[in-house]
């Protein structure tokens, strides 16, 4: 398929939709790690997810087009204080931020608007978790020690000064890169991923004993990741994808 | 009892009140506060001093409980584990351990915990020594880039540990997310020469014990607790060499010593020393005279020791393949003068044949005999064969041949025999230089032997005399007496 073969575009060309298509993921039941209600699986519908992180070049030719959401421009209601802080200037990412690396220090609130701009919109956890359970292989490594251990060495690596670029590594069964191993990823319903009552010592050792697969740290880590932000923050390694139903037009 | 007496002791009672009072520092507890509540703070707001280990910040000299704020910076950093080998550490303040805090029983710390911008991972913060929900974790879980604040007061005295609780627990403590919080009692600790702070923690890799190059975490050897390394403060070698901990002879030590696991209890035990007293756990009670004390993960120890004799004292978890195949090994370098009546060091390397040794039955029937005064020539030659065996028999050996142009034979010698006093003197003293045996020059050294008793020594003499053609008087235990008390021994030798 045209689709999975896409590759980014050149430096310094303007984005097209060919750069980062949205890619079909099979809704199925899934065995999530946030139960909900009493059921042990979860049902997520087929959805589009696109392939990589939106890259700065993508959210340029963005801010290009929508004004509203450039740096400067932007109240700090919808953004915090370093919103696009990698970037050299409001229009121009420079030398710190190339262009096929994933743009980070973008708060909930712009990349919803971006994805909104394409007709899209953040993918739920839900659909997240299912899209990112899959290894080259199969829809499902979650119970493999090697798989996890590949996702959960990311965690032990340092941060670094250099965020690499997209689409380093290989596409994951359904074709999607940097599910792991990049930046975290926003998605719809990051700040309810726990029940409105839960109970704030959640990540506090018992915290873990209501959520279920224990063995996947990496999932845990996100979750934890995702609970600990607000909609206006711009964390340093917090980038975003877009998501579609099936069946919507591109 | 009369009115003058009831008021005199009313009297003793209030001023011994008020004396107590006073004597338990500044904000004695007001009414109906809480046990170690001693009111609200006072004065000015202070600024902990934080210290990095092995480090610990100055005791405090405050008798009134204040407001003291704690600013800590989490930032997680690539260090060397071992000697080329690097790994991720998420830490307090920049180190593992992290910064020892330290304040006073009744304090409020305003505590304010930062995530760098630049890490990857949300951390918050569980003190041991807070009274409240998770130990200061339900309110301080913080993303990269943020900064969280609460307060909280002091009421226990005592030795705490802090760690990160942020999911998946086990792995931000594994990463060498730990430190220790000091609750100083109202009355302050004993003055010692020295404080130092020590931790523990085992840690999981990926690769091997060593492997060089950057080391990953390993979840399921943290899961089956079969760790890679087992270190004080963070890296092998952070406390040797260079960085050995000093004291000096006659210096009080003490250690505030924590564990921060995630996994293993740590039987901490310093070689060399005793600790004269141990508060175990932490707790308010010490015990004293230890020679290793427990300490759980997740917890702390005070020990204090007193340097009596220079050296080196190495710090171990006694569960010893810790501590010489995972690295849980610290020194302190200790210097001064020596006190031999202490400590002599190695005072003898003598050969010690074992059961290849000449039967020692003779040695002991000589014994026997000579206590009750029946010794015989022939006990004295047999027991003087035995002991011949082994000491003498290396140079001259075992035939009293000795080596040509080396060591003077002993058999058939005419230098031997003529003197017995002479005989005596050289087997206590030695002998160098110039020696004309059966014509025959011998120019070498003989070493003392006076570490052999009066009556080995007549026994040997007793049976060289009478061996291999020689003929001679048996040489008595007096004999080598008198010449031992009216003879030097050289530099060196035994009695």
């Amino acid at each position: 398929m045209v689709a999975l073969l896409a590759c980014t575009g050149a430096a310094g060309t303007a984005a097209s939709p060919e750069d980062n298509p949205f890619l079909p993921v099979a809704g199925a039941e899934l065995r999530s790690a946030l139960p909900r209600d009493k059921h042990d699986t979860v049902p997520v519908r087929s959805f589009l997810l696109q392939s990589h992180p939106v890259t700065n070049q993508e959210f340029l030719a963005f801010v290009r087009t929508h004004p509203q959401w450039r740096r400067g421009a932007v109240p700090l209601a919808l953004a915090g204080a370093d919103y696009l802080g990698a970037w050299s200037g409001p229009l121009d990412p420079g030398p710190g931020a190339t262009a096929s690396q994933p743009v980070t220090r973008v708060s909930w609130f712009a990349a919803d608007a971006y994805c909104e701009a394409l007709h899209a919109r953040l993918p739920d956890w839900y659909e997240w978790e299912l899209a990112a359970a899959a290894s080259a292989q199969r829809r499902d490594a979650r119970a493999d020690p090697v798989w996890r251990q590949q996702v959960l060495d990311w965690y032990s690596r340092p941060a670094g000064k250099m965020l690499p670029t997209v689409q380093q590594g290989s596409a994951n069964f359904y074709g999607l890169y940097d599910l792991h191993g990049l930046v975290w990823e926003w998605v719809n319903d990051f700040n309810s991923l726990l029940p409105a009552d839960a109970d704030p010592e959640k990540f506090c050792g018992s915290g873990a004993l209501t959520l279920q697969q224990k063995e996947n740290y990496a999932v845990l880590m996100r979750i934890a990741m995702l609970g600990s932000l607000r909609a206006t923050d711009t964390g340093h390694l917090v980038g975003f994808r877009c998501a579609r139903d099936a069946g919507a037009l591109p | 009892m009369n009115r003058g007496v009831s008021t005199f002791l009313a009297t003793l009672l209030c001023s011994f009140a008020a004396a107590l009072a006073a004597a338990a520092g500044g904000g004695s507890r007001p009414p109906g506060a809480m046990p170690g509540d001693l009111g609200p703070p006072r004065g000015a707001p202070i600024h902990a001093k934080l210290t990095n280990p092995p480090d610990v910040p100055p005791p405090i000299h405050r008798n009134y409980p204040a407001k003291v704020i704690v600013e800590l910076e989490i930032r997680e950093v690539e260090k060397e584990i071992s000697e080329g080998v690097t790994y991720t550490f998420w830490t307090f303040g920049g180190t593992t351990p992290g910064s020892f805090i330290r304040v006073r029983q009744g304090d409020t710390v305003e505590f304010h915990l930062k995530n760098h911008p630049d890490n990857k991972m949300p951390h918050n913060i569980d003190l041991h020594g807070v009274t409240g929900p998770g130990g200061g974790a339900a309110s301080s879980f913080t993303a990269p880039g943020h900064e969280s604040q609460f307060t909280f007061k002091a009421l226990n005295q005592g030795i705490y540990v802090y760690h990160c609780a942020t999911a998946p627990v086990g792995m931000h403590i594994a990463n060498g997310m730990y430190g220790l919080m000091l609750v100083e009692p109202p009355e302050g600790m004993k003055p010692v020469d020295h404080e130092y702070y020590v931790m523990q923690g085992d840690f999981y890799t990926v690769g091997k014990y060593r492997e060089r190059g950057h080391q990953e975490f390993d979840m399921q050897r943290a899961i089956d607790e079969r760790p890679t390394y087992v270190l004080f403060n963070g890296s092998e070698g952070s406390l040797v060499g260079e960085h050995a901990l000093k004291a000096k002879v006659g210096d009080r030590v003490r250690l505030f010593v924590g564990n921060g696991g995630p996994n293993l209890v740590s039987s901490f035990h310093v070689i060399g020393a005793i600790f004269d007293r141990v508060r175990y756990e932490g707790g308010l009670h010490e015990q004293e005279n230890v020679q290793t004390t427990l300490i759980p993960a997740g917890g702390a120890a005070i020990v204090e020791f007193h340097v009596r004799v220079p050296g080196s004292y190495v710090l171990v978890d006694h569960s010893i393949l810790r501590a010489f195949n995972k690295g849980a090994l610290a020194i302190l370098k200790a210097d001064g003068p020596e006190n031999k009546a202490i400590y002599s060091g190695k005072e003898v390397d003598a050969v010690y044949l074992g059961d290849k040794a000449a039967n020692l039955a003779a040695v002991t029937a000589a014994r026997a005999a000579e206590a009750s005064g029946t010794l015989t020539k022939e006990q004295q030659i047999k027991a003087g064969e035995s002991r011949f065996t082994g000491t003498c028999s290396v140079c001259h050996q075992a035939n009293g041949e000795g080596l040509p142009n080396v060591f003077p034979p002993l058999a058939r010698s005419d230098f031997l025999m003529t003197d017995k006093q002479r005989a005596i003197g050289i087997v206590l003293n030695g002998l160098a230089g110039k020696v004309t045996v059966n014509g025959n020059v011998f120019n070498s050294v003989m070493p003392p032997m006076s570490q052999l008793n009066d009556d080995e020594l007549a026994n040997i003499l007793t049976y060289v005399r009478n061996s291999w053609g020689n003929s001679g008087e048996a040489v008595s235990a007096d004999e080598v007496k008198q010449v031992r008390a009216s003879t030097k021994r050289p530099e060196g030798a035994a009695h």
